[in-house]
């Protein structure tokens, strides 16, 4: 037991975690612990230009590591400037821990200056919210925090620290233990359910897998493979779920739902058993969710007991780790199967596939035409963001992922802007990988003031802007179901992206043919600063397929 | 939510510090959850206290309910009591105009007649204090409207369960 300030603690508790960097921006209300980091060389501080910013890219880092990332901010405007952030994680089951200044605790409820209620805030959309009373609590809280956004379904927490808490002295207690009565997930699946499902899928004629963003958490890629193989069952996935199996496995369907491929939108429908795992059956995978797969007997596994039954009633749930529940069904089957002969549903399933396929050749800077080419030139490994509508839907369609944790986009909160920023956070945890935000002009403008942090901090990544100059899915959706009226969608012929690129001290290339998008490409990889390809495609291009809101998933319009 | 339904009752043992009503309640609101009645008070285990909620819907709602409920960090257990089973109470404080003697003579046999109290006397009014479960209560004020009822505090309804049951944390 040592006296030590509050400051001093925090990032004392930090490195204990194994913390390697944080993504924040000081200021006053934190300055206490800005002051430690100064000294501190273990832990990296990667300033960035906005704090959404820096909790994009905490989550960035943590999709693309499976580690926690870190983010800071300042009491009042840099608290709130987190919220879309911490709301993004909070969606998407992302383990972020973010740590707010707050003014001094005896001007707590004054309205101080830059004081703001981050805790209430904050409260629906963290896993957990903790504001440190006194010197002491950090280093529980700081554990504490770890554990739970880092186990049971992950997301993100919030440590508030008032300024007198980070400069005051307490004898500090730095252990191991965390106890959270209330918090217990429950990993192990019920051996009597795994045996009920088993049943199930042993005698299914058609056994469809959806898989979620919950198996890439659980690290259950192998786990579903082998399941899914041994099934002979194909496998759809949620944009959560996007690289869990690899889109190249003649079993994989790729995504499934608004915006699903022919043969996913269509297969799933006919499955008579469904294994769905570590996903929510969101609307956006669903479609009209009282006409969602009517005849199938439904499998639901997921860690988090509050998704059993919310959307969908399953007629098995298992609430358990992906991987052991996958796992634990493989062992039973392994018994029980007899091989069944589906050829017949694998050839058609080959035959939708290829119509998905087709779909992509077109002529000229298709968008699908350029993710084709776009993926012959990186490496499996290369690690994909994307920022919000058209330009995610093309990258989730037709860009096709190998591997866990290399296509990381906004799916629940669909926050335009996240993709920049989260490349930054990917690049930070994989530096030896190209990173690649597929953006629209629409997007990069949220958040392109962070090519600042990129240039200064030295973290290279590619931004591909699939350029309509509109915020093209709001148009694309009033083209189709608007008649045309184009109400604040064109965004002008404003500003020079390569122009924008260059102010900023990035490189900015324009592209005006597909064999001058590939060397763009094959130049981007080799630089050692961030380079912004700007592509103009064809407003008026759309992203198919595509089912209209509230339709069943089948009722799919292919362009 | 389904408005009407039948009437759930849910016991939940709950960290007993700052914020944990904020978080129920908020998750209720926040999920669409309409919230009857809620009390929270001391638990007999140190560092916990009970909060009694009372919550109409289908079983599909409450059973979403109380899986919320579980999720957060800072419920402990959280229990659905049966009504066969369970004692529920709630205290009603109710101010009745008095303004002759008669009148007060009415009220107060009436207070006595349900095992009431006559709390607080003024000249032209009484204040009585009725405990017992919520019909009972109902039906005391729903007789004492013909005086003129002046004001009503409800403390909406607490609960445990008869016999062996519990709701204590294992």
């Amino acid at each position: 037991m040592a006296e030590m300030t509050g400051a001093k603690a925090l990032v004392e508790a930090l490195k204990r975690q194994k913390v390697e960097v944080i993504f924040g921006i000081p200021g006053g209300a934190i300055m206490p612990v800005y002051d430690v980091l100064y000294d501190t060389e273990e832990i990296r501080h990667v300033l960035m230009r906005h704090e959404q910013c820096a909790a994009h890219a905490a989550d960035g880092y943590a999709r693309a590591s499976g580690r926690v990332g870190v983010c800071m901010a300042t009491s009042g405007p840099g608290a709130t400037n987190l919220v879309t952030g911490i709301a993004n994680a909070y969606m998407d089951s992302s383990p972020v821990v973010a740590f707010t200044g707050q003014v001094p605790r005896a001007y707590i409820g004054k309205d101080a200056f830059q004081e703001t209620d981050i805790i209430g805030i904050t409260t629906p959309i963290t896993k957990y919210n903790f504001q440190a009373s006194r010197p002491s609590d950090i280093p529980w809280m700081v554990r504490a925090a770890f554990y739970i956004a880092s186990t049971g379904r992950p997301g993100p927490v919030l440590i508030d620290l008032p300024k007198d808490v980070q400069t005051g002295a307490e004898d500090m207690e730095f252990d191991d233990d965390v106890e959270i009565r209330g918090y217990k997930p429950n990993y192990e699946p019920h051996p009597l359910q795994i045996e009920r499902a088993a049943d199930l899928l042993a005698n299914a004629e058609k056994p469809v897998i959806i898989a979620g963003g919950g198996v890439i958490s659980a690290a259950a890629s192998r786990e579903l493979i082998m399941l899914a193989e041994l099934l002979q069952a194909p496998v759809a996935t949620t944009l959560m779920g996007k690289g869990c199996i690899p889109e190249d496995h003649p079993l994989s369907l790729g995504l499934l739902g608004m915006h699903g491929t022919v043969a996913s939108n269509l297969t799933v429908p006919e499955a008579d058993v469904l294994l769905a795992v570590g996903m929510r059956f969101s609307d956006r995978t669903t479609g009209n969710v009282e006409k969602f797969c009517p005849d199938a007997k439904i499998i639901h596994i997921d860690i988090d007991t509050a998704e059993i039954g919310k959307n969908i009633e399953p007629h098995i749930p298992i609430v358990a780790d992906a991987k052991r529940a996958l796992k634990s069904l493989y062992d039973r089957l392994i018994k029980k199967l007899k091989r069944r002969e589906r050829s017949k549903w694998m050839s058609r399933i080959a035959e939708l596939k290829k119509q998905h396929e087709e779909m992509s050749e077109k002529p000229g800077l298709s968008p699908p035409r350029l993710m084709k080419e776009l993926r012959k030139i990186l490496p499996t490994d290369a690690i994909i963001t994307t920022e919000v509508g058209q330009n995610q839907m093309w990258a989730a369609l037709y860009l096709k992922a190998y591997k866990p944790r290399t296509f990381i986009s906004s799916g629940g909160l669909g926050t335009m802007g996240f993709g920049f920023p989260a490349s930054l956070g990917a690049k930070v945890a994989c530096p030896d990988v190209p990173v690649v935000d597929i953006a629209g002009d629409g997007s990069f403008l949220m958040t392109e003031q962070d090519l600042a942090s990129s240039v200064k901090e030295k973290i290279p990544v590619i931004v591909i802007i699939l350029d309509n100059r509109y915020l093209g899915m709001v148009a694309q959706w009033q083209r189709l179901f608007y008649d045309r009226r184009y109400s604040a969608t064109h965004l002008g012929e404003t500003p020079d992206f390569i122009k924008l690129a260059e102010a900023f001290g990035a490189q900015g290339t324009y592209v005006g043919s597909i064999s001058e998008f590939r060397r763009a490409v094959k130049e981007a990889m080799r630089s050692d600063v961030t380079t912004v390809i700007d592509v103009p495609i064809h407003p008026e291009e759309n992203v198919f397929p595509m089912v209209p809101p509230g339709e069943e998933i089948t009722k799919m319009i292919k362009g | 939510m389904a408005k009407n339904g039948k009437n759930y009752i849910i016991s939940s043992l709950v960290e007993h510090k700052p914020g944990v009503l904020y978080q129920v309640s908020n998750m209720f609101r926040r999920r669409g959850f309409n919230i009857e009645t809620i009390t929270v008070g001391e638990s007999e285990q140190a560092g916990l206290a009970r909060m009694t909620i009372t919550i109409k819907g289908d079983e599909r709602t409450v059973e979403q309910v109380v899986k919320q409920l579980n999720k957060l960090l800072d419920v402990v257990k959280v229990s659905i009591l049966d009504p066969e089973s369970t004692v529920t109470r709630e205290l009603a404080l109710i101010r009745i105009n008095t303004p002759n003697a008669t009148v007060r003579s009415d009220v107060i046999n009436y207070t006595e007649i349900f095992k009431g109290k006559v709390v607080d006397v003024a000249h032209d009014s009484l204040m009585v204090e009725m405990t017992g479960d919520s019909d009972k209560i109902t039906a005391f004020i729903e007789l004492m409207k013909s005086f003129g009822v002046r004001e009503i505090a409800r403390t909406g309804i607490t609960a445990l369960p008869r016999g062996m049951r519990s709701t204590r944390m294992e």
